[in-house]
């Protein structure tokens, strides 16, 4: 039973870092149709920014908890930057020609982001401080749940309440519900659909940066190619849910992270990511719009 | 009020309005008839700034707006229901009207608007917690108008609002706009294949062809015109 339970936490724990990457990814294809395949980097250069802080920080003193909610929220406004800059110089420009240039100029982002990085920071591992205090009343289960990862799935829900607070009831979440099902008619209303977009592109890539942050703490460790590899899985996560769905997302990165760790727990390590893409595969055949997804017929 | 001034609009390549010229004046219920592919919604389109036109004026209470963003048009006072109707399908009844007042924020007066669109359409009430996309095209129709009378517009586009509904219901609607027209003095560029029943609503109309404007006359006039009645009215 405690192996199970460990083998579910650890699900849990790959489903939420999924999750808040998968959320940027299908928000973003919600409202303009593209994968933005330079998603993975914002999340790695999240990661980095907070090292940079967190080094700093600790350099100066500071006390630990302060220092990693600051590198957090440092890094999360750092790469929204990030994310506006992106969309207005490599995927703006391109709108109204065809999609596949979008996607190609995603492509080209994230591989000049991921080689950037590695000119500036080496392509050596470099170790990531765990900040996040051990909780005394966490101690017996050790071996089961971290902190961290507590601190993983707390932070994973309270970004999935805000957003849906965000996306049901305020005035931008109805005008990015709105350009989603009909941009054309949403600038009818008067919705200014840059502006939405930029917001999409600042939200999404300031929940991968927290993701970032969180996760490169989880591991100890952070390099340029982290993002490309999460980044691929969350996109898996996002299609297997239903790209453009937010619900989606978040189920199927939660399906995402159970399976691969309930395969490699009972079955094989060796095989985690061919379970993954398998899975993924058998999803599509049956399911071609994801679990939650709708199909373009009736999006109109 | 409006003024259209040798505007042309393409698609690419293609010349969709041919030097278009009109005029709108405050209060008025103007009609555009034509064939399917005349031009007659890319008209409204380059009015609402959704394809803007290559060359050529567009005035509205004066000053040139051809060329501003859309939501700077709306803003100004020129809404447009368009021609499929265009219901926002996973937002409810009442979160599309919320959507028709985006750019307002005198929350106590979109109340008033809100309980006056639903003494005009009590359908809408009855349905306001329900996705617009279940609606019937009538109701849809009735959506879409008070979708765009939530921004309280001076200027009401209206594109085939006869599409596609039956014979009782379309009755309904152009009695609806006409209401609007004399009670809110709302004026009305409407645009529609159904010229017989364009040219009863209407005051003035223009009939296209081919992206040109090639008649322009009272309705009544229009109305007994031997080439209209040829053309446009089957008989």
């Amino acid at each position: 039973m405690d192996y199970f339970l460990e083998l579910f936490l650890g699900g849990l724990t790959r489903g939420s870092i999924y999750a808040l990457i998968a959320l940027g990814y299908t928000m973003v294809y919600g409202i303009i149709e593209l994968i933005n395949f330079a998603h993975g980097e914002i999340y790695m250069i999240g990661a980095f920014t907070g090292l940079i802080v967190i080094s700093v920080l600790t350099m100066l003193g500071w006390n630990s908890i302060a220092i990693i909610v600051l590198a957090a929220l440092i890094a999360m406004l750092y790469s929204a930057a990030y994310g506006f800059t992106i969309e207005k110089i490599a995927y703006k420009p391109l709108r109204g020609s065809q999609r596949l240039s979008a996607l190609i100029s995603a492509i080209g982002m994230s591989l000049f982001l991921q080689n950037y990085v590695l000119l500036a920071q080496t392509s050596n591992f470099l170790p990531y401080p765990n900040l996040v205090p051990t909780w005394d009343f966490l101690q017996p289960y050790e071996h089961i749940v971290r902190s961290t990862e507590m601190v993983i799935y707390i932070a994973t829900a309270l970004v999935m309440v805000l957003l849906t607070y965000l996306i049901k009831f305020t005035r931008m979440g109805k005008a990015m519900r709105a350009v989603a099902q009909d941009r054309d008619m949403s600038m009818l209303v008067g919705v200014d659909v840059n502006r939405v977009i930029s917001f999409t592109f600042i939200i999404g890539s300031s929940i991968a940066a927290l993701g970032g942050v969180l996760v490169a703490s989880h591991i100890g460790q952070v390099n340029f190619y982290v993002g490309f590899i999460v980044g691929i899985k969350a996109f898996v996560a996002a299609v297997l849910g239903g790209i453009g769905s937010m619900p989606g997302a978040v189920l199927g990165s939660l399906v995402l992270g159970w399976t691969e760790s309930f395969f490699t727990g009972y079955i094989s390590s060796d095989y985690e990511d061919v379970f993954a893409f398998l899975f993924l595969v058998l999803i599509l055949i049956f399911r071609p719009a994801g679990l939650l997804g709708r199909s373009d017929t009736d999006k109109v | 009020m409006l003024e259209l001034q040798n505007v042309e609009t393409f698609y690419g390549n293609i010349q969709a309005l041919k030097s278009i010229s009109l005029e709108i004046a405050q209060g008025e219920i103007v009609t555009l008839i034509g064939a399917n592919g005349a031009g007659k919604s890319t008209t409204l389109m380059s009015i609402s700034g959704i394809v803007p036109p290559r060359s050529g004026v567009i005035l509205f209470e004066g000053q040139p707006i051809q060329g501003m963003p859309p939501n700077a048009i709306v803003s100004m006072g020129i809404s447009q229901v368009p021609e499929g109707r265009r219901i926002f399908p996973y937002l409810t009844v009442l979160e599309n009207l919320d959507m028709g007042a985006f750019l307002r924020d005198d929350k106590p007066e979109i109340k008033t608007d809100l309980d006056y669109i639903f003494e005009l359409f009590p359908i809408l009430a009855e349905r306001r917690h329900q996705a617009g996309g279940t609606l019937s095209g009538g109701e849809q129709q009735m959506l879409a108008i008070s979708r765009a009378l939530m921004a309280r517009p001076r200027l009401l586009l209206l594109d085939e609002p006869s599409l596609g509904l039956a014979p009782l219901v379309v009755k309904r609607i152009f009695e609806i706009v006409k209401k609007i027209n004399s009670e809110n003095n709302t004026t009305v560029f409407l645009v529609e294949q159904n010229a017989n029943l364009a040219l009863k609503t209407a005051h003035r109309g223009y009939v296209m062809e081919n992206g040109r404007i090639i008649m322009a006359d009272a309705a009544d006039k229009l109305m007994v015109n031997e080439d209209v009645r040829k053309a446009y009215l089957g008989i």
